[in-house]
């Protein structure tokens, strides 16, 4: 089974605007850690942050007409800050890489799994 | 003398009661589907039906219907043309043994079920499933109850529930929750979500059942025989131990809780001759095994709780050390669940033991905090307990004022006609401090 981990956070809250250097230290080992196992055990697909919303431009079509607007498309408190593509075997497998992903301290974490045509 | 017929059809709805949880669990840890599972047990119900009258009942039924049920499993899969891939080894090798010619009739006999029934509960009690859907899952899948049955437990319509439970079996099939008992560092927390499951189911039929229907009482008999088989798959830990004592030592207490006229009866006015002592050994039994596992945990305490009345009502009325004992556990129940409703309970025990000016500071303190007055606010057993504490402290507007709060909140009919007693009670005492009673 292949799941995306899609990691929201409050922008405000994000480890650059933190005051304390160890924590941020601390956090960014973590990430650091998560990510090594992942690869060691060959569940990591690939992974990514995303740039913050401000650089963010929603595009809709309808109807030929096309509207291109700024920022992210919906204005929420906790917005997308990055994902992960990984392998597991079951729920369970991904909840426990969820869970260990620094991100679910500060924010919300969520575990979906990435549908199968014709399965 | 029966006939043969009327006989099987009685095995047959014994089986269905009393098996069909080990043999559906059986069948879906095999096929790895819901549906496919309930669909092929009901053709082996049927298929039953048919030939058990005709050529008797066979050694081992839930051996036979899990067997015939496989076989018409795989009929079903091969008419639906299904792929059969790597996923479905299981089935394949199913396949492939039939094809080679090997005798199914002769697997029927020596079949036995395994036991599925403690990897399904973890499925159905998953958290990553609404509450709802865990309780009408397990209900329908290890409880053998109809969809109809669970909707009408849950006040749902049978349409609703079989939304909720499709919607469920979807998200197991394509998120794939596991069929399987977690490990050991996520077993306390996933067993804490299975036995939430059980209280919760019941309580629903507990709270209700004044409104008596069969339905709700078959949920509380539901709970304590999931509470049981629980019980016997992890004999190791306290708390399943616990809370099957709890479920035993409260359901002992059904007939006597309410009234002739249908009104509320408070634990300690009802007839102690009413209740079932034969239930209550049992739950005490259950409790001394949990302690004996040396750790505690807040059912194995309202169970303690529950026995304590229950000793108090052997040893009579007038049992002084019933509500110390009992504020005393519920302190320690607070230190593990500092809700406010846990609060709630010790101030009332505390009130009857250390007098209701006791009860009401610590009522007083508790809606200091915002969060619990808010929650409070709306929650009737809070008016029904600070009005009794204000009654018995004689502050009697006060007290009036807390019982018409609660009547206007009481949503069984029994609490209402009890509580209504209890206010006119306080009316006809008269005295100044009360003023005029409204309509």
């Amino acid at each position: 089974m292949e799941y995306a981990i899609l990691i929201y956070c409050e922008e405000e809250g994000l480890p650059e605007r933190w005051a304390d250097d160890d924590r941020r230290k601390a956090f960014y080992e973590d990430y650091g850690a998560v990510n090594r196992d992942l690869e060691a055990s060959s569940a990591l697909l690939t992974a990514r942050r995303l740039a913050t919303t401000e650089t963010a431009t929603t595009i809709r079509v309808r109807e030929d007409e096309v509207t291109v607007t700024d920022g992210p498309f919906a204005e929420t408190k906790e917005a997308l800050g990055g994902f992960y593509l990984i392998e597991a075997p079951d729920l369970d497998a991904a909840l426990a890489w969820a869970r260990r992903i620094p991100g679910a301290r500060i924010g919300s974490v969520e575990v979906r799994p990435i549908h199968r045509y014709g399965g | 003398m029966a006939s043969r017929a009327s006989e099987s059809r009685a095995a047959l709805e014994r089986v269905f009661r009393e098996e069909s949880g080990t043999v559906l669990a059986a069948l879906i840890a095999r096929l790895r589907d819901f549906d496919l599972a309930e669909e092929a047990f009901a053709d082996a119900m049927a298929t039953a039906m048919e030939r058990w009258p005709r050529e008797g009942l066979p050694d081992n039924p839930a051996a036979w219907l899990t067997t015939t049920a496989q076989r018409r499993a795989i009929d079903r899969l091969r008419h639906r043309r299904v792929r059969v891939d790597k996923r479905d080894g299981l089935l394949e090798a199913e396949l492939s043994r039939r094809e080679s010619g090997g005798s199914a009739e002769e697997a029927v006999d020596v079949a036995h079920v395994p036991d599925e029934r403690l990897r399904l509960l973890f499925t159905c009690c998953h958290p990553a499933l609404s509450p709802d859907a865990r309780v009408a899952l397990t209900l329908k899948t290890l409880g053998g109850l109809s969809t109809l049955e669970v909707a009408r437990a849950f006040l749902a319509t049978e349409d609703t529930m079989t939304r909720r439970l499709s919607r469920a079996k979807r998200k197991i099939r394509d998120a794939a929750i596991p069929y399987e008992v977690p490990s050991a560092r996520e077993l306390p927390e996933r067993i804490q979500a299975l036995l939430g499951v059980i209280y919760l189911i019941f309580n629903q039929g507990y709270t209700a059942a004044q409104s008596a229907s069969g339905e709700r009482r078959a949920l509380c008999r539901e709970a304590i025989r999931l509470a049981r088989v629980l019980a016997s798959l992890l004999p190791d830990e306290p708390e399943v131990q616990g809370l099957l004592a709890l479920l035993l030592l409260h359901d002992a207490r059904r007939e006597a809780r309410v009234g002739e006229d249908g009104t509320m009866v408070p634990l300690e006015e009802q007839d102690a001759s009413c209740w079932d002592w034969l239930q209550i050994a049992e739950g005490r039994h259950a409790l001394d095994a949990a302690a004996a596992l040396g750790r505690t945990g807040p059912y194995q305490v309202q169970a303690a709780i529950s026995a304590v009345h229950a000793e108090a009502a052997e040893r009579g009325r007038e049992a002084s050390w019933r509500w110390a004992r009992i504020a005393r556990l519920y302190e320690v129940l607070q230190e593990m669940h500092p809700t406010p409703v846990v609060v709630l309970n010790r101030a009332v025990a505390l009130g009857r033991a250390a007098g209701p000016e006791a009860g009401l500071a610590l009522l007083e303190a508790q809606l200091g905090e915002e969060r619990s007055a808010r929650l409070l606010e709306d929650y009737q057993p809070f008016h029904a307990a600070r009005a009794d504490l204000l009654r018995r402290a004689g502050q009697r507007s006060e007290a009036a004022r807390a019982y018409r709060r609660a009547i206007e909140l009481a949503e069984g009919s029994a609490e209402r006609r009890f509580l209504q007693a209890q206010l006119a009670t306080l009316e006809g005492e008269g005295g100044s401090d009360l003023p005029g009673a409204q309509g």
